[in-house]
């Protein structure tokens, strides 16, 4: 994992409170899982930080796939993170 | 058995109901049952002008072709139809249709009330509120979803 950049897509109001509906980083090896990832990404602004202000409500993807926090990264080429859905 | 015709589509345009319903049972005698639900945008009090609905292209196609196959799995249907629409939608629009098929009824209407719960709670859509004059208000999503969905998971 460590020097693969990694591509972020935010939806709603993460999208918003980030400030950015995507961008590509490159993660340090010690960011093992989502919940990892999410830690890491509330640190990089006070935008990231009031998006991840309550990491349990924040779902995410990998590679359009519904997963848990404790899912890791390694194989993630998309990550995306967003609020409960509201569709139907 | 034949296979499960299964139409999944995501879509900013308004969604001809009659013609898709009828392209699920043309040239069929098959069919006993025919299912059909309608998920409308709704104004409580006048306040609503509009609905913005976010989604994530590729995953939401994705996440409901997954939910429909699962239901094409569980129930025997000859035809499903999923359709959801993104972008601004105003009262009285359709927002949601879907349609399912079987020889009988009980399938369809449990195959219907499935994917609908699945839709409500898996599917990357994010509804906005746009009251007449006012900033947007995104919608929550209701727990109620989640225990509506969670009930087709409980051993029968």
């Amino acid at each position: 994992m460590s020097g693969q950049p990694l591509r972020l897509v935010y939806f709603a109001w993460v999208r918003e409170r980030i400030g950015l509906a995507e961008e590509t980083l490159t993660v340090p090896a010690d960011v093992l899982t989502i919940a990892d990832l999410a830690i890491w990404l509330a640190a990089r602004s006070d935008g990231h930080a009031s998006a991840f202000a309550m990491p349990e409500v924040v779902r995410a993807a990998i590679d359009h796939v519904h997963v848990k926090p404790d899912t890791a990264l390694a194989g993630a080429r998309e990550i995306a993170f967003f609020p409960p859905m509201t569709g139907g | 058995m034949q296979p499960c015709h299964i139409v999944v589509r995501v879509q900013p345009q308004d969604i001809d109901i009659l013609a898709e319903s009828a392209s699920l049972t043309a040239g069929r005698t098959d069919i006993g049952a025919l299912v059909t639900f309608t998920g409308l945008c709704r104004d409580e009090g006048a306040q609503l002008a509009a609905l913005d609905i976010e989604h994530y292209p590729g995953m939401a196609e994705a996440e409901i072709a997954r939910v429909a196959n699962d239901a094409a799995g569980r129930w025997p249907l000859s035809g499903l139809i999923a359709i959801h629409r993104h972008g601004l939608i105003r009262p009285g629009e359709t927002i949601v249709f879907v349609a399912t098929a079987s020889a009988h009824r009980r399938a369809a209407f449990e195959a219907a009330d499935f994917l609908m719960d699945y839709l409500k709670t898996s599917a990357p859509f994010w509804k906005k509120e746009h009251a007449t004059g006012a900033q947007g208000i995104w919608v929550a999503a209701k727990t109620a979803d989640d225990a509506d969905a969670a009930r087709w998971n409980k051993p029968r």
